[in-house]
């Protein structure tokens, strides 16, 4: 059978399946594959592309100092946030998976409200430099600092404080495919364990819950990685655009500037392109980890 | 003896742990809605207090207010969000059951591609693309009309794994008897298949809806006629500190459907992410 005939034979699955390609392809396949040839041009969204060669990698890599800073940046902030975010996720679904109907119901809802929509005003105001700001506020009452601190723009500070926000809002689906999984566990499991010997949460741990929820925690996994490294929103909303010294600059805020702000789109998609390569790689790592061993 | 208290030492280390994360996630959601109904003179005593004796919606009814002082009625921004969220939730949740479908269950040249193709994607989502987007929304013309709001967020990778793992988990035997009888691809999918699949469907409404209810279009969009509620209640609360009980007020507002949406539906949530492990 040739491959016409193939093609033609599953007529019906190919029509099916065309309206989402369509919009998946437009939308999310060519904006991806574009970024790669329109990094090796100067395009600015008026004018026709003109090819620059390697121009804006070289640039990027040896001539661009906020760029190496915002590389040093994501990785801190990426490796920070991803294994954190992802622990925490863990924990908080497993804490809920113990819990009874309506409280637990509750508490997820809570974990997962950070995620929902854009909530950024609470943390401007509990980080907010002068003595209204809650922590300020907190930290002199009991008597840890004489003076307040100026959380969103000294720029020892507004790294971590990014971070301490990318924390709370990061429990979005990986948390809820993690509660999902802990409910799926046969509860018998824990039982049989029990009476073979089995007798603490550690071992728990080690012994069923990971067994059984390896599919759940990659997917997991590939959220929060995603989540973590293209943060960038929290970064701008929160400790301002450009923050202080570059302080808080991600790749992904990086790519922003030259994107939205100096419509240099050739420089931008040559940035997108090296945050792709990087992304992918994280993700072959994770797969390697829980993806090998089934 | 000894080794059960040690064990009992771990324990509680893990329940302190768990008290400061659950302290940590719910106290910024807290301040958030104790702030909205704080009176405005409450808003900047010294120290800040946790609670308030005299809730008071005034923050709603200003934050109303400051919308209202732009040309457009409150109404049309309303209108739009809500039009907007309608047909992304609705073209998403039919587009992506039948491919879903089509890729779980059947044969066919080139489904590895296609699939591939998908786990991938769950990378290269939102923002990241955004930038690649807007040149090719703008090369297609819809910059600057809802389509460019809505056509982006129809596709969604994450809906479609999700939906596709969860599809997988019906019994062929199904499908099989259901084309022995002589049903076409199109009749089995929805006629037998999605009948099965509601805890799914609500999933996919939940995230098609919680993505396209936050749609703010930001460049997107010039005509103030076309923006959207989030885009201009985001403008009061980014209006800095002074106004902070309507900023908390404007985020409680925008919180609400997403919160009811999900009530409703964590059940159903619940029993579709169950299958999302990626296999």
């Amino acid at each position: 059978m040739n491959l016409k005939e193939k093609i033609k034979r599953n007529m019906d699955c190919y029509l099916m399946l065309a309206p989402f390609m369509l919009f998946f392809t437009v939308f999310t396949v060519l904006p991806v594959a574009m970024s790669l040839p329109i990094g090796f041009t100067d395009f600015n969204m008026v004018q026709t592309p003109k090819f620059v060669g390697l121009d804006n990698y070289i640039t990027l890599f040896l001539s661009d100092k906020v760029f190496m800073k915002s590389i040093r940046t994501t990785i801190i902030f990426a490796f920070v946030t991803a294994p954190l975010s992802y622990v925490m996720c863990f924990l908080l679904a497993w804490l809920i998976s113990g819990l009874k109907r309506p409280l637990r119901n509750v508490l997820t809802l809570i974990f997962y409200i950070p995620s929902m929509a854009n909530l950024y005003a609470v943390w401007r105001i509990i980080f907010s430099g002068d003595m209204n700001g809650w922590l300020n506020s907190f930290l002199i009452d009991i008597g840890f600092l004489q003076s307040p601190v100026q959380w969103l723009t000294d720029s020892r500070y507004v790294l971590g404080v990014a971070i301490v926000v990318q924390l709370w809002i990061s429990l979005g689906a990986g948390f809820l495919a993690l509660s999902a999984g802990f409910r799926s566990i046969d509860k018998s499991l824990y039982e049989t364990a029990y009476i073979e010997g089995m007798n603490s949460k550690w071992q728990e741990l080690v012994y069923i819950v990971i067994p059984c929820m390896k599919p759940q925690m990659l997917f997991a996994g590939i959220m929060q990685i995603v989540s973590s490294f293209t943060a960038d929103s929290v970064v701008r909303e929160l400790v301002g655009f450009p923050s202080t010294d570059y302080k808080a600059h991600t790749i992904m805020t990086h790519a922003f500037d030259y994107g939205w702000v100096r419509f240099e789109m050739g420089y931008a998609s040559a940035i997108c392109t090296v945050l792709f390569v990087v992304m992918f790689v994280c993700s072959r790592f994770v797969n390697r980890i829980f993806g090998s061993e089934r | 003896m000894i080794k059960s208290k040690k064990q009992k030492f771990g324990n509680l280390i893990i329940q302190v742990a768990l008290i400061i994360l659950a302290v940590y996630m719910f106290l910024p959601i807290y301040l958030t809605v104790v702030m909205s109904v704080k009176p405005t003179e409450e808003l900047f005593v010294f120290p800040p207090k946790l609670y308030t004796l005299r809730p008071t919606l005034s923050n709603f009814t200003s934050m109303l207010e400051s919308a209202r002082q732009n040309r457009v009625p409150f109404s049309r921004y309303l209108f739009n969000t809500v039009a907007v969220t309608f047909s992304v939730t609705l073209c998403q949740c039919v587009f992506v059951s039948m491919g879903a479908f089509v890729l779980a269950k059947c044969e066919f040249y080139g489904k590895k591609l296609v699939n591939a193709l998908i786990i991938t994607a769950l990378l290269y989502q939102s923002n990241v693309i955004y930038i690649m987007q807007y040149m090719v929304m703008s090369k297609v013309g819809i910059i600057n009309t809802p389509l460019a709001l809505i056509l982006p967020s129809i596709a969604s990778p994450i809906g479609f794994f999700l939906m596709k793992q969860s599809i997988a988990q019906i019994p062929d035997s199904m499908i099989e008897s259901a084309k022995i009888d002589g049903a076409g691809l199109f009749r089995i999918c929805w006629q037998i298949v999605m009948p099965n699949q509601k805890p799914a469907l609500m999933t996919l409404i939940i995230f098609a809806f919680q993505a396209s209810w936050n749609i703010q279009g930001g460049s997107l969009i010039f005509d103030e006629q076309l923006k959207t509620l989030p885009s201009v209640i985001l403008q009061i609360s980014s209006s800095g500190l002074a106004r902070a009980g309507e900023a908390m007020a404007s985020a409680v507002f925008l919180l609400i459907p997403p919160v009811v949406v999900f009530t409703l539906a964590q059940r159903q949530i619940m029993d579709t992410m169950v299958h999302s492990g990626i296999k």
